[in-house]
């Protein structure tokens, strides 16, 4: 094992800032992050009653704009042909991209041994779950008859048909439907300790027996450490090739097609660095003012904003490598329409689109090479704002641009979202901050157990790991 | 309890300790001295305390890897089936085991069904979900197991176990407190 606990202690000849600050033990870090949760309902910090207030009132724009959806029908979003697939699929894949920062931290730095994930790791897999509910959003409202998502799946029933095995929208189903479940699981057992502690130290009565059947009993057995860490490893084994294939999925929705601009191969590995990109921005996006409101300086040091700050600009440059393979690829297959597809983005009706894109997800964010910048929480805060908006460009442009002008000149047509499109989206946003709001007062945000290994009381009984 | 005889209502013995170092003192002495069914208690996990008691033995992979590959083999040939068999459909003369196409929801099958074994296994292996046990009888436990303290039962399954040798080798070692655990 490589896991550099010596980190903690601030031995590392790097000298980078330390994981934990120092003067942890167990128990302080215990009742810092239980704290958060066991407060008094009557003592909710205001600034939770504002934001939920804020989150809930979003939700109810959300309800209304479904609401007049189903009475009305599809019409009432701007798609139509030539454009058939507009602000829902770019807001799928939008939400479902930046679930996936959550998956990458939990799951494929656990298998890396990244110590420094642990006190971001719980909050990160909760986006994942909350993105992805409201990503699934968008394909159901968008099927026209909403009320029967189940013939997606494959059930016997009066049809007397299947599914199509052989359509990318399939495949989405199972891959989303999967994703959705398993990160609900590696959740909720990463939770279970915690659960435990929260049921131990709880002091409301309710409280106490919430957190007690939500915990299933744990008690801290080694007996049950063995199985469940064998079990959180293996989950977090099956989740890395998992959150790969969602988005290679996703992007198959489109390279499967026949349309310029996405038929090509370099999409699922573009798709996927894409929406690590975005999730990375939308953990510091929450993270950074999470931070001062609820005092958590010392678990979210200057470290992980470092090395969060580090994987967007990587996978940032990979984003960046996929758009000039992008117009590469045009150009080097000869085909008119591909070519034309590449000039149309640089200069057509939607040329402002493009061009904000590629100032948002490629020059701002060159700004991360400098570790001034990477340490200044208010410009790493507006750097990952602008590629929150940047990547959802990033969709319209693939998505709009790629559908309003295909082969046939007499099939062109302009998009644009209505209203309806706007209060959606906006309507998704007040889910997710909702579920994310309830989450941070009822549930761990930080995950306790694993912030106890850092602490030097823990390090010292790792002994031999250096 | 029950009648006369306390022994046989008794689940263990339970000491609490301060440090992990003393903890795993008090399994080695516990070892040395004959006892095999030991348990410990950490706020999180220790892989010394697991090397210790020998814990290493998880069968969670083994029925995560049978449901990963259940999964696989139901989803393809259900993909099968419905495609080629079921409800043919010619288009273009292409093969109706187009199984290329079938690879994505299969693989999806095997991370489902080994994710779902993954999680649940891990709980019936541990006896969860359980409520009550004896351990949350101590007072001390509850409020330091899932936070500074290291705990170590000897439970009354023992072969060798008498509450009373029990008791006199866990006192001198050290510990906050033994206490005895009832059913």
């Amino acid at each position: 094992m490589s896991i550099r606990f010596d980190d903690v202690r601030g031995a590392d000849p790097i000298a980078q800032p330390p994981v934990l600050a120092p003067g942890h033990t167990p128990a302080s870090v215990t009742e810092r992050i239980s704290e958060a949760v066991t407060t008094k309902l009557t003592k909710t910090p205001k600034w939770w009653l504002g934001g939920f207030a804020v989150g809930f009132a979003l939700l109810n724009v959300f309800l209304f704009a479904v609401t007049n959806l189903f009475m009305t029908g599809i019409g009432v979003w701007g798609n139509n042909i030539p454009v058939g697939w507009g602000w829902d699929i770019i807001c799928f894949v939008w939400w479902i991209g930046i679930g996936h920062a959550g998956t990458l931290i939990s799951a494929i730095l656990l298998l890396l041994r990244q110590s420094w994930r642990n006190s971001i790791n719980r909050f990160a897999e909760a986006m994942t779950v909350f993105a992805v509910a409201c990503a699934g959003m968008y394909p159901i409202l968008h099927l026209g008859r909403p009320w029967l998502p189940h013939w997606l799946l494959p059930l016997p029933g009066t049809l007397g048909m299947w599914p199509n095995f052989r359509s990318p929208l399939i495949w989405d189903v199972f891959a989303v439907s999967t994703y959705a479940t398993i990160s609900i699981v590696f959740w909720y057992v990463g939770m279970l300790p915690d659960l435990a502690t929260l049921r131990d130290h709880a002091k409301a009565r309710l409280a106490r027996f919430a957190y007690g059947m939500a915990a299933l009993g744990w008690r801290n057995s080694s007996r049950h450490w063995a199985n469940y860490e064998v079990a959180s490893l293996l989950l977090a084994g099956l989740s890395t090739p998992l959150v790969l294939s969602v988005h290679s999925i996703v992007s198959f929705d489109f390279s499967v097609g026949i349309v310029p601009g996405w038929h090509t191969t370099v999409f699922p590995p573009y798709f996927v660095a894409g929406a690590v990109f975005a999730g990375f921005a939308m953990v510091l996006t929450l993270v950074l003012p999470l931070r001062p409101l609820f005092k958590l300086h010392d678990f979210i040091t200057e470290r992980h904003l470092q090395n969060m700050a580090k994987v967007m600009l990587t996978t940032g440059l990979i984003v960046a490598y996929g758009y000039v393979l992008e117009i590469w690829a045009a150009f080097y297959s000869g085909n008119e329409f591909e070519i034309f597809m590449v000039l149309n983005r640089f200069t057509g009706p939607y040329a402002t689109q493009y061009w904000l894109l590629i100032l948002l997800n490629i020059a701002i964010p060159q700004l991360l090479w400098l570790k001034g910048i990477r340490s200044n929480v208010w410009a790493l805060w507006a750097i990952s704002m602008c590629i929150n908006v940047g990547m959802w460009l990033e969709r319209f442009v693939i998505i709009v641009v790629s559908l309003h002008r295909d082969y046939v000149p007499s099939n062109w047509a302009m998009y644009s979202g209505t209203k309806f499109d706007v209060m959606t989206f906006v309507g998704t946003m007040g889910l997710f901050l909702t579920l994310l709001l309830l989450f941070i007062r009822f549930l761990p945000a930080l995950n306790m157990f694993e912030m106890r290994i850092l602490t030097p009381e823990a390090t010292k009984a790792h002994g031999e790991e250096k | 309890m029950h009648g006369t005889h306390p022994e046989p209502s008794l689940h263990g013995v339970l000491a609490e300790f301060r440090t992990p170092d003393e903890l795993l003192a008090a399994i080695e002495s516990a070892r040395a001295a004959g006892y095999t069914k030991l348990d410990a208690y950490t706020p999180y996990p220790i892989e010394k305390v697991l090397d210790a008691l020998d814990l290493h033995h998880s069968k969670v992979p083994l029925l995560t890897l049978g449901a990963a590959i259940f999964g696989a083999v139901a989803v393809f040939s259900f993909a099968y089936w419905a495609s080629a068999i079921d409800y043919p459909l010619n288009i273009g003369g292409r093969p109706l085991n187009s199984w290329p196409a079938f690879i994505p929801a299969t693989f999806e099958g095997a991370v489902f069904h080994g994710g779902l074994a993954a999680a649940l296994g891990m709980l019936v292996l541990n006896g969860l979900p359980r409520p009550h046990h004896p351990v949350f009888e101590v007072k001390r436990f509850v409020e330091h197991a899932s936070k500074d303290g290291y705990f170590l039962l000897v439970e009354a399954e023992d072969p060798q176990f008498d509450v009373s040798a029990v008791r006199r080798l866990l006192e001198g070692l050290g510990p906050v407190e033994v206490n005895d655990l009832e059913n």
